[in-house]
């Protein structure tokens, strides 16, 4: 009895190492060496696996970063300057910092501004809806409304607003990865600089069609006039196919723009109240308190 | 025994309630709007200014490409403008403005309507004609004819194909040709029979149509390269590899074009208007459109000129009812539902629809079942659910795997789907996308 349990031991205990023998020749002959900086890099990195650098995910992401061993060109939204500094010390490289950026949606056609001429029955997709017609109302450069943008935003930093119809990008959230640009087929969405205290200055709209024929789909649409750009003391507003455009690189916040503009279509936000009343502002501020951003605004327009 | 096609296949509710009706000629309007892009293809170039003085069929935009098509003026008057105008996606394409004046036609056309059945032209100078008529597929499809016409090399076409399916609900158009443009329709067969080189022609018509069918056989009965097959009612019998199958047995590879299986496929409407191109000179720019709906007062066949508002159309046709709630330009399967009425007809509008506010909305739609309704009813033997999985989770190469571009769009799926789920809606959108891939590639 007791000779068939050593027997058995010593067979299983045999069996075990010739295993163990054969496994560790097998791992020597079949390894394959890993950087183990990847792993480093790896964990430095914020594992949204949001492919807002570009890559497939964070182990993409490090894999490129210890393989082309430059920075020059790779950085992560998400982690920001803090982590690609990690990352940086991991791999004993130099990285340049950058302006952290912001998602803006470029689209203030409300219900109010911009009337409804028809409705969409299909599946609800912004995506689908653009492929079929030019969307609900008459201005075909317009938000959809379907909220492509929120499916895409891994972050919860974007979400229509019931009120408008139109999304809003959660500043504290929003990590400038980039997928709502992709995902909007409208390309309304864009990444800015972020600016001291999240001030945001913009033209919210992408309409490019002529003034008049802008401003019948939308009241609050760019008409291109082009007084903007002569009151910008920075060179900052480019106007293109009756569209204007504030290089956020040269815009010094100065809030001259938003002044002049006769739309309303230049948005401010988390601006202090305006000092000096002019006549005009009354009238703007109402449309930028429309979206709800920042309490500052609210002050705004109740002292206006 | 009557013969269709084998794989899938719907059995909508007909509503030909225009059926009965002849084709009226619908008064000149005030101005055209005549997109330069009507066909598949690359967008005719315009070739008037704004100012000149146009008669009617007149070359007002030239084919610029080897797929693309001549546009003519359809009326005689002054081009106003050269400018984005809507269609029926609602986004701006260019389109020529003409401000009607009156209706002088190029001396050149023969307008008396007696039937011109000889002809003594050999197979390139029937072709010239065709392209130089800007004649494209009149069923929808808007393929220049011309092009059909050319086979590539060591490719050779054995049959004509005539299609007088119209399986679309509603629609009757072309039924209504068959009936009172027989003669015509037959000729041109003859043409393209010519044009091809080749000796058999049969032409498909559905046998709820038993009239055109009789009238066509009464025609065709001294001639014994051509025959009329009826075929079983099931939509979408129209689609061109459906037919292909329906009247030759032969299945259409994956990809491939009919010529691969040496035939050639044209619908009446085409015929009709290759009969008048080449007979008569007349270049396209009038059809026969179906404006019809349960709602409507007086469901009618008209024919149109090209970039006549179809708001014109509903108005002669008993006006716009009360209660719609969606016009579509085509049929109820396939067509598309137009934000405003100012949207020109052109030379693919087959029909136009009106729909009442209870008939245009959707059901709600609900999870997936897996009962594969839709994959027995694709006539191209797909997977809709799973086509439409694929492109909402945006996998587009596991959408091309499965031949997401093999879907001819004719809405069966949709259709039939208990769960009301959108599945045409997605695999046009993948289908989009991994045609933007594919084009990508061959870069």
């Amino acid at each position: 009895m007791s000779l068939t349990i050593i027997y058995t031991i010593v067979t299983l205990c045999a069996i075990g190492t010739f295993a163990a023998v054969i496994l560790y020749f097998v791992a020597q002959k079949f390894k394959v060496y890993e950087d183990p900086r990847i792993d480093k890099v790896e964990s430095a990195l914020p594992g949204a696996n949001c492919g807002g650098c570009g890559h497939a995910g964070c182990r993409a992401f490090a894999e490129d970063c210890v393989k082309k061993n430059d920075l020059a060109g790779l950085f992560c939204p998400v982690g920001g300057n803090d982590c690609m500094a990690r990352v940086a010390g991991i791999l004993g490289l130099e990285v340049v910092a950058q302006a952290p950026k912001v998602a803006v949606v470029r689209c203030n056609g409300t219900c109010e501004h911009r009337p409804r001429v028809n409705k969409f029955d299909g599946a609800s997709s912004c995506a689908i809806a653009s492929s079929l017609y030019s969307g609900e109302s008459g201005c075909q450069y317009g938000c959809l409304g379907m909220g492509d943008c929120v499916e895409a935003c891994k972050f919860d930093a974007i979400h229509i607003n019931p009120e408008t119809g139109l999304p809003e990008v959660d500043d504290e959230k929003c990590v400038a990865c980039g997928a709502c640009v992709s995902a909007c087929p409208k390309n309304l969405i864009e990444l800015r600089k972020k600016a001291p205290k999240d001030r945001k200055i913009y033209v919210s709209c992408r309409n490019t069609d002529k003034g008049g024929i802008a401003r019948k789909a939308c009241t609050v649409a760019c008409i291109g006039c082009g007084k903007c750009q002569k009151e910008c003391n920075f060179d900052a507003i480019t106007i293109a196919s009756n569209l204007a455009f504030i290089d956020a690189d040269k815009c010094k916040l100065c809030r001259k723009c938003v002044a002049v503009c006769p739309t309303g279509a230049i948005l401010e936000f988390n601006f202090p109240p305006r000092k000096i009343k002019s006549e005009e502002p009354a009238d703007i501020a109402g449309k930028v308190t429309s979206k709800p951003a920042a309490p500052e605004n609210k002050t705004n327009s109740s002292e206006n | 025994m009557v013969k269709t096609f084998k794989t899938g296949g719907v059995h909508p509710a007909g509503n030909k309630i225009s059926a009965g009706k002849a084709i009226e000629e619908l008064p000149l309007p005030k101005t055209v709007n005549i997109p330069v892009a009507q066909h598949i293809g690359a967008p005719a170039a315009p070739v008037v200014a704004k100012g000149d003085k146009v008669k009617t069929g007149q070359v007002i935009a030239r084919s610029s490409g080897f797929v693309s098509a001549n546009i003519h003026s359809s009326a005689s008057g002054t081009v106003v403008k050269i400018e984005n105008i809507y269609d029926s996606s609602g986004y701006p394409k260019t389109g020529i403005v003409i401000a009607v004046e009156g209706d002088e036609w190029l001396e050149t056309i023969d307008r008396s309507t007696a039937l011109k059945a000889d002809f003594d032209l050999d197979s390139k100078a029937i072709t010239d004609k065709i392209m130089e008529a800007g004649i494209v597929g009149l069923g929808g499809a808007t393929f220049p004819t011309h092009v059909k016409l050319m086979p590539p090399p060591g490719m050779k076409a054995e049959v004509l194909i005539i299609n007088g399916v119209e399986c679309e609900p509603y629609l009757t158009a072309d039924h209504r040709l068959m009936l009172e443009k027989g003669a015509e329709i037959v000729v041109g067969a003859r043409l393209l029979m010519k044009a091809l080189n080749v000796e058999k022609a049969v032409i498909g018509v559905e046998n709820n149509k038993p009239d055109a069918i009789k009238n066509l056989q009464e025609i065709i009965k001294d001639d014994n390269r051509i025959s009329v097959m009826p075929l079983h009612v099931k939509y979408p019998q129209g689609g061109e590899k459906q037919l292909i199958k329906a009247v030759t047995g032969r299945e259409v590879p994956s990809g491939a074009l009919p010529i691969a299986v040496g035939a050639v496929v044209s619908n009446v409407g085409t015929v009709f208007a290759v009969y008048e191109a080449v007979q008569k000179n007349k270049p396209l720019f009038e059809r026969v459109v179906t404006v019809t709906g349960k709602s409507l007062s007086n469901p009618s066949n008209f024919k149109v000129r090209i970039g006549t508002a179809i708001g014109e159309l509903i108005e002669a046709a008993g006006g716009l009812p009360e209660d719609t709630g969606k016009i579509i330009s085509g049929g109820p399967m396939m067509g598309k539902a137009v934000a405003t009425t100012e949207v020109a007809v052109t030379k693919g509008t087959s029909g136009i629809l009106i729909m009442k506010e209870d008939e245009s909305h959707r059901r709600p739609m609900e999870n997936c079942i897996r009962c594969a309704r839709c994959v027995s009813v694709c006539p191209m033997g797909l997977e809709p659910f799973f086509l439409m999985t694929v492109s909402e989770k945006q996998l587009w190469d596991k959408a091309e795997e499965n031949r997401i571009m093999d879907c001819i769009e004719c809405g069966s799926c949709s259709f039939t789907c208990p769960a009301n789920r959108p599945l045409l809606d997605y695999i046009r959108l993948g289908k989009s996308k991994v045609g933007a891939l594919i084009r990508s590639r061959k870069k």
